[in-house]
């Protein structure tokens, strides 16, 4: 990971800058931060269907040649680590050199993801939901949260240490979008009900805005401005019938990383008390609290004395998480925002740097199908 | 249009069955106040959502099969912050995932029907009550929960 390059981040429909405009400075924005010229881009990887399609970026750079263009099918946000792995995957099988992975958004040009509006019918997985109200991600979610809170005892001060820690990080990030709004838990608890468990400040912002990550071989990686960053491992999908409609998974509480995190470990060779920083997508705190458990950093009975604000910041808690704001805080770059974070943490570079920063986690979406997630290492690790 | 007999207002999504008809005889089902689930006449294995395929043995067509409309509480939320236009002025409403032991546990998403602040408790037994909209374009039929 050579590159890493993000616009500026704005509230849901405020970015100046139509979606296209927006891809395209985040990509030239990653090649000025690796010293890379645009045209030696060769691959293009995305997911949740971003719109800024790879034929027409590669158009509009100048590109030498097109030789690698995967969406990754499904499962929106928690696409943002399969994007890379699929990258990554296009570079060790000799098809592309330069990969650049990147997200999109412009709510205020195409609609939001938190409103359901202009439906008159709906069939399939919708029709045996939204005619009840269970609309948008907050009414989808907050019920299988609710049972594995029923499961494991598993208290609101649990979700509630999550957003604080975001927000605790954000406070020191001038890109975040909640820079200079500060939460705390009085605020937190006195804050609307959005659907119950969730409170407002469990639930991700929506945001505009374009990140981009640029990939080559790990032979090249040293040839570039920055101390490289490497891709230990990468998974993603779901256990058996995850995709089962209306509610019917037969784990039904779960962030559905129970197949794809032991994936991800045997893949990078390492293993949770390995990781020292960890980004995880927050679309509702809830989903992170099962996300972390999944990838073996505390049992679920175990949830309530981990996740405690002390636990979560950096530099030095027991697991720093989401040292940008992520999410909540930084900026719904549907996840992409967390994967720079964490190829921050490796360079050593974070607003938020923690101690212990070989090697680097990022959890992509979770309760959704297919989820994703990654490893990344300094060298000291290969 | 929404009398007191539909627990939210009118102007939501109306569920129609996809093109393909696969879910046709469920929502023709509901309008005729009978609650179908299939079920595979190889293996005896309950399917819902519905699908084309039997998961468990991989037989096609799964027979309709007619079920007592009770369960009870899987999950729930209540929800607050309005989705939809058509909720601005409603206030907080209750949804809930409901278990069907007589078929398999397959899971159903309903609201709870009676006040909305009211303590839900899961595992709590609930019964069936269907809700017609024929005054819809397309009309349709919901199934909704109560305590039993
Ligand atoms: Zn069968």
């Amino acid at each position: 990971m050579i590159g890493i390059g993000e616009t500026e981040y704005y509230r849901h429909g405020a970015s100046p800058d139509p979606e296209f405009k927006l891809a395209l400075k985040a990509i030239l924005a990653a090649c000025e931060d690796a010293g890379l010229d645009p045209r030696e881009i060769d691959g293009f990887a995305s997911y949740s269907d971003d719109r800024s399609e790879a034929s027409r970026l590669a158009a509009a750079l100048g590109t030498h040649r097109l030789r690698s263009a995967t969406m990754q099918w499904g499962g929106g946000g928690g696409g943002c680590c399969a994007a890379v792995a699929n990258a990554a995957a296009a570079i060790v099988a000799g098809l592309a050199d330069c990969v650049v992975v990147f997200r999109s958004l412009a709510q205020g040009q195409y609609g939001r993801f938190g409103q359901a509006a202009g439906i008159h019918t709906v069939s399939g997985e919708r029709s045996y939901l939204m005619p009840y109200g269970v609309l948008a991600p907050p009414q989808r979610f907050a019920m299988r949260v609710q049972r594995y809170m029923h499961e494991h005892g598993v208290r609101q001060e649990a979700l509630r240490a999550i957003a604080l820690a975001s927000y605790h990080h954000a406070q020191a990030n001038p890109r975040a979008v909640m820079y200079g709004k500060p939460l705390d838990a009085g605020k937190y608890d006195a804050s609307r009900w959005i659907a119950e468990p969730f409170h407002l400040y469990d639930c991700c912002m929506e945001n505009d805005g374009a990140a981009a990550l640029l990939l080559v071989s790990a032979e090249r990686a040293s040839d570039f401005r920055h101390k490289p960053v490497y891709l230990l491992g990468a998974a993603f999908g779901s256990g058996h019938r995850a995709a089962a409609t209306a509610h019917n998974a037969p784990l039904y509480a779960t962030a559905s990383f129970d197949t794809v995190a032991p994936d991800l470990y045997r893949m990078a060779g390492v293993g949770p008390s390995d990781v020292g920083v960890v980004q995880a997508y927050e679309n509702f705190t809830g989903g992170v609290v099962m996300a972390l458990a999944e990838h073996g950093f505390f049992k679920p009975e175990e949830a309530n004395d981990f996740l405690t604000f002390e636990n979560l910041i950096a530099p030095s808690g027991r697991l720093p998480l989401n040292t940008s704001g992520g999410n909540l805080a930084e900026c719904y770059m549907h996840g992409f925002e967390l994967v720079l974070e964490a190829v921050r943490q490796v360079r050593e570079t974070s607003t938020n740097q923690v101690r212990r920063n070989d090697i680097a986690m990022v959890i992509g979406g979770p309760m959704v199908t297919p989820a994703s997630n990654l490893i990344l290492g300094s060298e000291a690790t290969l | 249009m929404s009398g007191p007999a539909h627990y939210l207002p009118a102007g939501l999504p109306i569920p129609v069955s996809e093109p393909d008809g696969l879910s046709a005889p469920y929502w023709a089902g509901l309008r005729e106040g009978r609650l179908l689930v299939q079920r595979c006449d190889r293996c005896t294995s309950w399917q819902f959502g519905p699908e084309w395929i039997c998961h468990h043995c991989h037989a096609f067509d799964l027979t309709w099969t007619e079920v007592e409309p009770a369960g009870r509480i899987f999950s729930w939320e209540r929800v607050w912050h309005p989705s939809h236009a058509a909720l601005k002025q409603h206030g907080p409403y209750v949804a809930v995932v409901v278990e069907l032991p007589q078929a398999g546990s397959v899971r159903m998403v309903g609201n709870l029907l009676g006040d909305p602040q009211q303590t839900v408790v899961i595992g709590a037994e609930v019964e069936g009550v269907f809700e017609h909209h024929p005054e819809a374009d397309p009309a349709f039929s919901l199934l909704q929960w109560r305590p039993r």
